[in-house]
């Protein structure tokens, strides 16, 4: 359902409305992206030999590639160690086992509450203390350390959550064929829960992504890390910045996409759990807001 | 522990997180709610402008968006919001949280308006309503109510990423910490314990105040 429930079809003089309204509002960004250009002009921003670096290798195999290698780097070492502690977690919050159930509650509760930023901090400044990693590892695993404790426990919620939307039956059925408890949940609910939830892990990959810009405060080299280094050499800092949200947003753009289309791809074959209002197009606001995207709302 | 409030200004960094918080969430809730308007609105090219901004801001990471306001608007573009170095800062860095939540402010009141059933937009519209007049009457104070929990999300997240302004020197809860890193670094499981519970202090309460919320403040259907 598109947003045009909100309103009528635009007869002649509503379309005359819209056109202006938009015309209004384009002139309106336009004004401002003009003001901006002004100013950048007048600082020299859109000088050749700002933006010339860019047209050449250096720049990218000496500062920008290395930069983005650690943060797809500390990424993905992240995602990783996050999904298996997060499914350990999950076990054991869904443990029959009270104690075990209490731990890994805390353990989730204290992790979420916390900023990443001060995990790595804290983290960085225990490894430097205790001459843990080598000097050069230090950074990242630092940032590694903090993004695993974070998404971890956000990763252990989300399948939580997917095992408790999943219909009783399910669980059920298990038991009535012999199944204890244990082996229901890890041969019958978990696989569907992380099928359906598989929306919200890539969602996820976006939130790790953009987080390990936070390593930037540990020495980490990564995108901005290098970036900054970079534009100490060649003065440009600003266009540094712009190219490198570009890079971010076309990466992080790219993964979101997928994970809509994963999602479309398990509603056709009604493996979805999400709610029924998201699903079913039933809501006001347009279907392409699930609730498993929201889960970019934890963006740290 | 008292050598470290003797030395540090730790109330000041933890008051500091809390005026960050408190400005930006204003900020973040007025802009995201106008950009939500202009998402739901019937012109397209506002409804594509207001999917832009999300899409750039949410894609962003928030350490490049401070980081930006401060070098790319005062530094590079000369705009200065105080004579005083720090209060520049600080409001930069309101500046940049605000700008990077309202886009999840945005989101969140979209899956707000998602809970209304359909029927309520076409009620508003058979009785005449215009678009802004169903928006004002039926469709947001009903969105307000069915997104408080997203809302209280996104002001979860907002608290703890008050710590990323540390980037451009603000004096807050993730600067005292790389403080005390430096100059007294056996008092770091400390600092790091005390700024831990105070995050689990302020951030607990919302989630349960919000959750207490939006059940009393449901719409009935």
């Amino acid at each position: 359902m598109s947003a045009g429930v909100l309103f009528d079809a635009p007869g002649p003089k509503a379309k005359v409305r819209h056109r202006l309204l938009g015309g209004l509002g384009l002139l309106l960004i336009a004004a401002i992206v003009a003001l901006i250009g002004w100013k950048f002009q007048q600082q020299g921003q859109f000088a050749s030999a700002k933006w010339k670096p860019f047209t050449q290798s250096e720049i990218w195999n000496s500062y920008l590639l290395p930069g983005l290698q650690g943060t797809l780097k500390a990424a993905a070492i992240s995602i990783v160690f996050a999904g298996v502690l997060g499914g350990l977690l999950a076990l054991a919050r869904m443990s029959s086992v009270r104690p075990l159930r209490w731990v890994a509650s805390v353990i989730v509760e204290f992790f979420r509450a916390v900023p990443v930023l001060l995990m790595m901090i804290f983290s960085f400044g225990m490894y430097v203390q205790y001459n843990v990693f080598p000097d050069a590892q230090r950074p990242l695993a630092a940032v590694v350390t903090g993004l695993t404790l974070y998404n971890a426990s956000v990763i252990c919620e989300v399948i939580r959550s997917g095992v408790d939307q999943l219909p009783s039956g399910q669980r059920e059925a298990g038991l009535s064929v012999g199944l204890s408890e244990s082996q229901a949940l890890r041969t019958i609910l978990l696989p569907q829960a992380i099928t359906a939830m598989l929306p919200s892990l890539v969602s996820q990959l976006v939130v790790v992504l953009k987080d390990t810009a936070l390593g930037y405060n540990v020495l980490f080299n990564e995108l901005l890390y290098a970036g900054n280094n970079a534009s100490s050499n060649y003065s440009n800092l600003v266009p540094v910045i712009l190219v490198i949200a570009v890079i971010y947003i076309v990466i992080n753009y790219a993964l979101t996409k997928l994970a809509v289309w994963i999602e479309r791809r398990l509603a056709r074959r009604g493996r979805t759990v999400a709610g029924p209002d998201a699903m079913a197009g039933g809501g006001l606001g347009g279907s392409a807001t699930g609730p498993d995207l929201s889960k970019n709302t934890q963006a740290a | 522990m008292s050598t470290l409030f003797d030395q540090f200004d730790v109330w000041g960094a933890f008051w500091m997180t809390i005026k960050l918080t408190v400005l930006a969430a204003v900020f973040s809730l007025v802009i995201g709610t106008v950009v939500a308007i202009m998402r739901l609105s019937p012109v397209p090219v506002l409804r594509f402008l207001g999917t832009s901004y999300v899409n750039v801001f949410r894609n962003t990471p928030l350490t490049l968006i401070v980081f930006f306001s401060l070098i790319g608007l005062w530094q590079t573009l000369g705009i200065e919001l105080s004579a005083q170095l720090s209060v520049n800062a600080f409001r930069f860095a309101v500046i940049g949280l605000s700008v990077y939540h309202a886009a999840f402010v945005c989101e969140a009141l979209r899956s707000g308006v998602n809970t209304i059933p359909l029927g309520q937009a076409e009620a508003a519209r058979s009785i005449g309503l215009t678009f802004g007049q169903s928006l004002r009457e039926i469709i947001l104070p009903q969105a307000f109510r069915g997104a408080i929990t997203p809302l209280g999300n996104t002001l979860i997240a907002l608290a703890k990423n008050t710590t990323v302004v540390v980037t451009i020197g603000v004096a807050e809860t993730a600067y005292l910490m790389s403080k005390v890193n430096e100059d007294a670094a056996d008092q770091l499981t400390n600092v790091f314990i005390l700024s831990a519970v105070f995050f689990v202090v302020l951030t607990i309460p919302i989630g349960l105040l919000t959750g207490r919320l939006s059940k009393k403040l449901a719409v009935k259907r």
